[in-house]
């Protein structure tokens, strides 16, 4: 029983959220590449304490577990990849009950949250301990990332990147940032599965990417490619803006949101005081998406003069 | 001619080609035929036998006085045994005259005029309505109203639904390929009630010979046969005005508005059977159909015939049925019981299995914003779903709620199976309320 429509698509939340994880694991994959089992303790330490947090929520709740919707999985993947791999694993623990408990449950669960519990939880440990999440390395070496040093116009040369051409470095990775942000070419491939798979619209990336590229040489950039290859602009352009439950719904208001994210990150990191600035810009758009959304509902089919010509 | 499409809309599996091929099989009629005294939009209908009365084939047996009503005939020839309230597939009870067929098919004399072109509009328009023919479509809206449209209403185009999108159905593909020269008359009465020239035939791609077949009858006639893109609802009335023409109804008005009148194909050829063979509407093409139906086929029964019969003479498995629905599969309505009738809105009915009607249990909503992209009609189903939990019915008014076509679009293509088709139809009827 039960009324018209009697037939469903056979997608599922499930099923969505199971194609975000499997576009997340080439990022991961290149994390492991490139930092070794440093990358595999700080994610599944996230990825456990994330699932661990909704679990005694629900329980304290009394409500269903949720687990099998593999959102939680998400954001402890997310988490870890926003973070530096040599992050003391305390401080993981803590920003991946921040991240679920902040972020997700305290606002009602998967579906309710306004801002990115990922970035909640990387904005949590940003305030509490600003130099365990701007602690950098690459094979044992601490420096500055590639962002902050063409913020302070030191030479490419001496930061944390690999031998050989950035350009190549940065694509597969081989540089120091946080976890899954390195590789520029594994977050492409994730980010094409999910639009393949069409989880996600190419606009909200593209616009955002194209954004950064524009805004950041207009406002000085030296190279606005690195720009673009560095820092946590495509993970967040193809996994954070994107995220279903915290982005605008309304065809308009993505393009809006998207166009915010750009110019935002590219203010920040020209003319702010961090390097980077993907993480609040998503997190300051999240805030406006209510807003957005009312202000930009669709002209309803029929909204025409009367001769409706 | 140019087609012009229309925003958003769904593609689920067509589930077409189980009956697309099969020829309309006649069915026996029953021994018992129940004849629900309501079944278009509009005043239920007051018997006009009695008990104990013998009736004829085709023999008018329920009336009313109302504005929006039509009429009802007896499809075969037999003794009215009993005049009650009974269950009825839409929903509720009906009253309903139960014959019993004296298998002797005895038409009654019938009025009719063959020269239908001497005829003016109104003996036209008046023989339609004692034909009792209503939109095959579904919806069964009295078609002597819809062809008497407001006289400040400029009509230049008629436009007639074959598009069948709604999966499973082939009763109107099989009509187009079977008796396309009745629809073609049809359109020619219509045109001359209308006063006017043109006309298209739109129908959907998948259906290829019944454009054909169409193509063929229509050469030399003027009748346009327009092919539109597979694509759930193209054969929404306003849908169909925008693929087809590129003009866009005004909210809350009638196509009439933009000068078209819509009619499905079905009840085209019911006009021309009404007028010039004098055949009241009494049969309908059926589609039986749904993995939980052994031999799925098209059947041509009579109005009264009871779902069990239908389900019969196809072989059901009613270990495997998951949900029985009367019409299509976006748009068509549930029903608890095989003990209903056959009425002039039924198209189609489906024993679905549960592999079928893929539910998942509902999840929260996660503003993937799916239903908003699909939406033929522009709105934003997520936010009903919402604000008809919190109750807010005003808000959903706000949200343009009563444009909705209730297509079930939203809830077809919903990860999280959120069901939206019932808040929106909650919704509605609350507004409703609220405006008396």
């Amino acid at each position: 029983m039960g009324p018209s429509p009697h037939i469903r698509t056979s997608e599922t939340v499930d099923k969505v959220m199971r194609d975000v994880i499997i576009a997340l694991v080439p990022a991961l994959l290149m994390a492991i590449y490139v930092f070794k089992l440093k990358a595999v303790i700080v994610t599944a330490v996230s990825v456990i304490f994330c699932m661990l947090t909704e679990l005694v929520f629900n329980k304290i709740r009394n409500k269903d577990c949720t687990l099998h919707d593999g959102s939680a999985i998400i954001t402890g993947l997310l988490f870890a990849f926003v973070i530096p791999v040599d992050m003391p694993i305390q401080f993981v623990i803590i920003g991946a009950i921040v991240s679920i408990a902040l972020g997700k449950m305290l606002f009602g669960g998967l579906g309710q949250n306004i801002f990115n519990p990922a970035l909640v939880g990387r904005a949590f440990i940003q305030a509490s301990w600003p130099v365990a999440i701007t602690t950098f390395s690459l094979d044992g070496m601490a420096g500055p990332t590639m962002l902050d040093a063409m913020k302070r116009s030191l030479p490419l040369g001496d930061v944390l990147i690999g031998k050989g051409n950035i350009y190549i470095q940065s694509l597969i990775g081989n540089m120091g940032g946080c976890l899954g942000e390195t590789s520029a070419l594994a977050l492409l491939i994730g980010g094409l599965y999910l639009i393949y798979k069409k989880q996600i619209d190419w606009k909200m990336p593209t616009i955002i990417i194209a954004t950064v590229f524009v805004c950041t040489y207009l406002l000085g950039a030296e190279n606005p490619l690195a720009q673009i290859l560095s820092g946590g602009l495509l993970l967040g352009a193809f996994f954070m803006a994107t995220d279903m439950v915290t982005s605008p719904v309304t065809p308009k208001g993505k393009i809006i949101f998207a166009l915010g994210i750009g110019f935002l990150i590219s203010v920040i990191r020209m003319k702010g005081g961090y390097p980077e600035g993907t993480a609040f810009s998503i997190l300051i758009m999240n805030g406006v998406t209510p807003l957005i959304n009312r202000y930009t509902t669709p002209k309803k089919f029929g909204e025409v003069k009367a001769s409706g010509k | 001619m140019k087609f012009f499409g229309f925003k958003g809309g769904v593609h689920p599996p067509d589930n077409k080609a189980q009956t697309a091929k099969l020829v309309t099989e006649d069915m026996v009629s029953p021994k018992m035929v129940y004849v629900p005294m309501q079944q278009h939009i509009g005043a239920p209908l007051d018997p006009i036998v009695k008990i104990g009365e013998r009736v004829l084939k085709g023999q008018k047996i329920a009336d009313s006085k109302a504005f929006m009503s039509t009429t009802i005939h007896a499809p075969v020839s037999g003794v009215v045994k009993k005049i009650e309230k009974r269950v009825f597939p839409l929903m509720g009870q009906a009253n309903t005259v139960v014959i019993e067929n004296d298998g002797k098919d005895e038409w009654c004399e019938l009025e009719k005029i063959e020269n239908w072109k001497e005829a003016s509009t109104e003996e036209l328009l008046k023989l339609i309505r004692e034909k009792g023919i209503v939109g095959i479509g579904g919806a069964s809206f009295p078609t002597h109203i819809k062809l008497n449209p407001p006289k400040d209403c400029k009509i230049d185009t008629l436009l007639l639904n074959g598009a069948e999108c709604e999966p499973y159905l082939n009763s109107d593909n099989r009509l187009m390929l079977e008796d396309p020269k009745a629809i073609v008359e049809g359109i020619k009465i219509i045109k001359k009630i209308l006063g006017i020239d043109s006309a298209i035939i739109g129908i959907e791609e998948n259906k290829p010979e019944a454009i054909a077949s169409m193509k063929k009858v229509c050469e030399g006639t003027g009748i346009e046969v327009l092919p539109l893109h597979t694509k759930y609802p193209q054969g929404g009335e306003k849908q169909l005005i925008k693929a087809a023409l590129n003009r866009e109804v005004p909210s809350g008005k009638l196509p009439a508005a933009v000068g078209v009148v819509v009619q499905n194909t079905g009840t085209a050829a019911a006009i021309y059977r009404g007028i010039v063979l004098g055949q009241p509407l009494i049969e309908k093409i059926v589609t039986v159909s749904g993995k939980a139906i052994k031999e799925p086929k098209n059947l041509r029964v009579v109005i009264g015939t009871p779902f069990s019969e239908l389900l019969e003479k196809c072989g059901v498995d009613r270990e495997k049925v998951d949900k029985l629905v009367m019409g299509g599969p976006m748009m068509g309505m549930a029903q608890f019981t095989e003990d209903v009738p056959v009425i002039k809105g039924t198209g189609g009915l489906l024993a679905l299995t549960d592999e079928e009607t893929n539910y998942c249990k509902p999840q929260a909503c996660i503003s993937c914003g799916k239903c908003v992209d699909v939406c033929p009609m522009n709105l934003v189903p997520f936010m009903y779903g919402r604000l008809a939990i919190k109750e807010e019915w005003d808000n959903m008014g706000q949200y343009n709620l009563m444009d909705c076509i209730e297509c079930g679009s939203c809830a077809y293509i919903c990860p999280a199976n959120r069901p939206l088709t019932e808040a929106i139809k909650i919704g509605k009827a609350k507004l409703r309320s609220m405006k008396k």
